[in-house]
């Protein structure tokens, strides 16, 4: 088992509104080590992002972590104050977000927001900042890169600012990064090309991904585990030729069998009926149980606990009896 | 760049040429110049040489061109009420609007967006919420009234401030005297810049926050600070510049409004410029005035109007490329 970077220890993000408290997050736990890529899984809504936010400090208020913790290495992260996540973002974790159309600040050149973002973490002068911004930009396969520097990001296509904001969120070299839906916004052609890069940073820097995403094919192309999320919880958590390939929970099968293939000889794609309950009206039990085929009396009583292996965990009652048993 | 500056330049010439048609119709159709200038017992005879030695018997071609032509070498005729060249009645009220004017607009330019910014990092602050309520009255009450409320406040109740006039002047060059060397000077500055000044104060910094709040939403903000960023660097260096592109446009035309309508503020603190001189010639139908006014405040307008053009140009790269 190699080193682990970040593990994220039963957290439970709420948000107090006027109609009582909101449970967004709820007893998540997962660990990504270092160059790992672990793929985060979801419909919308299902605490996907809100995940990421939490590692960041970065959830839209008045949402709060209500408990839990989140380890970077051996340090604690999710009790820091301002100042101390102000060290960690950027320096030890990077992040990139779904639209590089609008993730660069448009009246500043891709220069002049690399040499910034380097100079604010590392002690460099302006004319090293600018040589280690020409090498980022060469590494994450902008063509030219000593000329394009001086571009602004409308210069640049989709893709070209996806890789730039990837440059910019490598810039002092972290542990790792959040990676939020970061080819939603692009073309086919060019999302395998950034899930190459992603690839490539991984292999070659020993960086890991938090690969936030709703595309399976992506997940089972990029990621080496991965955490299905429903509701805001842990679905099923594992290697990704066991939860793509053989997966436990009844969501899950679910999800693999909404991805089209060429060699699928059913005639139509099958789906799951019905949508996620929204937070402010949770079932009891398990929240998947009003779409679950599979249902049974215990599903509507009580939340199933996320049991397994060290390498494959599944929340679902129909493996717990199982281990009750046992 | 150049070319933009060029086919601004040319635009900004065939406005001035179209607003001194309509000041030449003003000068020379409103009523009859001669019957101005001249006495009541003055005969046909001696009208008629008037009129000769003025040029109004020409063909109005001929007139409009020559008037363009006094125009450009800066003669605007002889006011009828001073009977002395306006162009020396001008010069003498200039550096009193000027200098009322170009202080109203720093004080308001200034101290807009400062609040605007304040009211934008705040957005529920307590000091944000009176500010805005604050600068509702400031946008709704007319400048004639803060005017007077400051005069009977500062001057009356607390005798700290001069009620009117201009004091402390140093004459620096023979038209140009300058108040803003003594400290009497700016005193009696003061009040008049502060009512001038607080309209636009209120609307650049109501338009600063909204801006603001609108780029601190946007998703570069957001990446800047996962990228760890500091908040002084994010606000100030990403988020006031983009805000600044609608700001300026605005701020634009409010400076030239500011000198334009410099008129009821001078009128209320009997302040010696252009805008009382102005108010002055309407009461006395005094045309030339009025025509000379009507084309310095258009050269303003049109100045402003090609100078934020060219800082747009210089802020938005997007706008650079755009017009090459």
């Amino acid at each position: 088992m190699s080193e682990t970077i970040l593990s994220v220890e039963n957290l439970r993000v709420e948000f107090e509104t006027r109609r009582g408290t909101l449970v967004a997050l709820d007893d998540i736990s997962f660990s990504i080590a270092k160059g790992e890529v672990l793929g985060v899984v979801g419909e919308s809504g299902a605490g996907k992002s809100m995940t990421g936010a939490a590692i960041m400090h970065l959830i839209p208020r008045p949402g709060r972590i209500a408990g839990g913790r989140i380890l970077l290495g051996d340090q604690r992260i999710d009790n820091l104050d301002r100042t101390g996540i102000e060290a960690i973002r950027g320096r030890r974790i990077g992040m990139i977000f779904q639209d590089p159309l609008t993730s660069l600040n448009p009246l500043m050149t891709v220069g002049d927001h690399l040499t910034e973002t380097i100079r604010v973490h590392l002690p460099l002068n302006r004319r090293q900042a600018r040589a280690r911004a020409i090498e980022l930009l060469e590494e994450v396969g902008i063509p030219d890169p000593a000329v394009r520097i001086d571009s602004y990001p409308h210069e640049f296509s989709g893709g070209q600012r996806q890789r730039v904001v990837i440059a910019l969120a490598l810039c002092a070299e972290p542990e790792l990064v959040i990676a939020d839906e970061p080819t939603t916004a692009l073309d086919v052609s060019v999302q395998a090309q950034i899930i190459k890069l992603i690839r490539k940073l991984c292999s070659t820097r020993g960086t890991a991904f938090m690969l936030i995403t709703h595309d399976m094919g992506m997940i089972a192309e990029t990621a080496d585990r991965v955490a299905v999320m429903y509701a805001g919880k842990v679905a099923e958590i594992g290697k990704v030729s066991q939860v793509v390939g053989a997966p436990l929970h009844p969501y899950a099968q679910g999800l693999m069998g909404a991805i089209p293939s060429l060699d699928n000889e059913e005639p139509r794609l099958r789906q799951i009926p019905g949508s996620m309950p929204s937070l402010t009206a949770l079932p009891d039990g398990c929240s998947f149980h009003p779409r679950c085929e599979r249902a049974m009396d215990i599903c509507r009583q009580r939340a199933p606990a996320l049991l397994g292996a060290i390498d494959h965990k599944v929340a679902c009652h129909l493996y717990e009896r199982e281990e009750v048993a046992a | 760049m150049i070319a933009l500056v060029i086919r601004r330049l040319l635009q900004s010439l065939a406005v001035m040429l179209v607003v001194s048609l309509l000041a030449f119709v003003m000068f020379r159709y409103a009523g009859d110049p001669v019957n101005q200038m001249v006495g009541a017992e003055t005969t046909a005879a001696e009208r008629q040489a008037v009129r000769e030695s003025l040029g109004l018997d020409q063909p109005t071609l001929v007139q409009f061109a020559r008037y363009v032509g006094r125009v450009v070498t800066l003669d605007f005729g002889v006011s009828y009420q001073f009977r002395q060249p306006v162009t020396k009645l001008l010069a003498e009220r200039l550096s009193a609007t000027l200098e009322l004017s170009f202080v109203a607009a720093l004080i308001s330019l200034f101290a807009g967006i400062v609040l605007g910014v304040y009211s934008a990092l705040n957005p529920r602050g307590r000091i944000s919420s009176l500010l805005q309520s604050v600068s509702l009255v400031g946008v709704s009450l007319p400048t004639f009234l803060i005017g007077i409320l400051l005069i009977y406040i500062f001057s009356v109740s607390l005798g700290w401030l001069p009620a009117f006039g201009r004091n402390g002047l140093i004459p620096v060059t023979e038209n140009w005297s300058t108040g803003l060397l003594t400290i009497e000077g700016w005193k009696s500055l003061f009040l008049p810049a502060i009512t001038l000044g607080l309209f636009q104060m209120t609307l650049i910094m109501r338009l600063v926050r909204s801006e603001m709040l609108e780029v601190l939403r946007t998703d570069f903000i957001k990446f800047g600070v996962a990228r760890g960023l500091p908040r002084a660097r994010l606000y100030f260096r990403h988020a006031l510049k983009n805000t600044l592109v609608p700001v300026i446009t605005v701020v634009g035309l409010q400076i030239g409004s500011i000198i334009a309508f410099s008129i009821i503020t001078e009128t209320v603190f009997q302040w010696p410029g252009m805008g009382l001189l102005f108010l002055q010639a309407v009461q006395n139908v005094d045309i030339p005035i009025i025509s000379t006014y009507l084309l310095l405040i258009a050269l303003l307008f049109v100045t402003v109007n090609l100078i934020v053009d060219l800082i747009y140009n210089f802020i938005d790269p997007r706008l650079k490329d755009a017009a090459s």
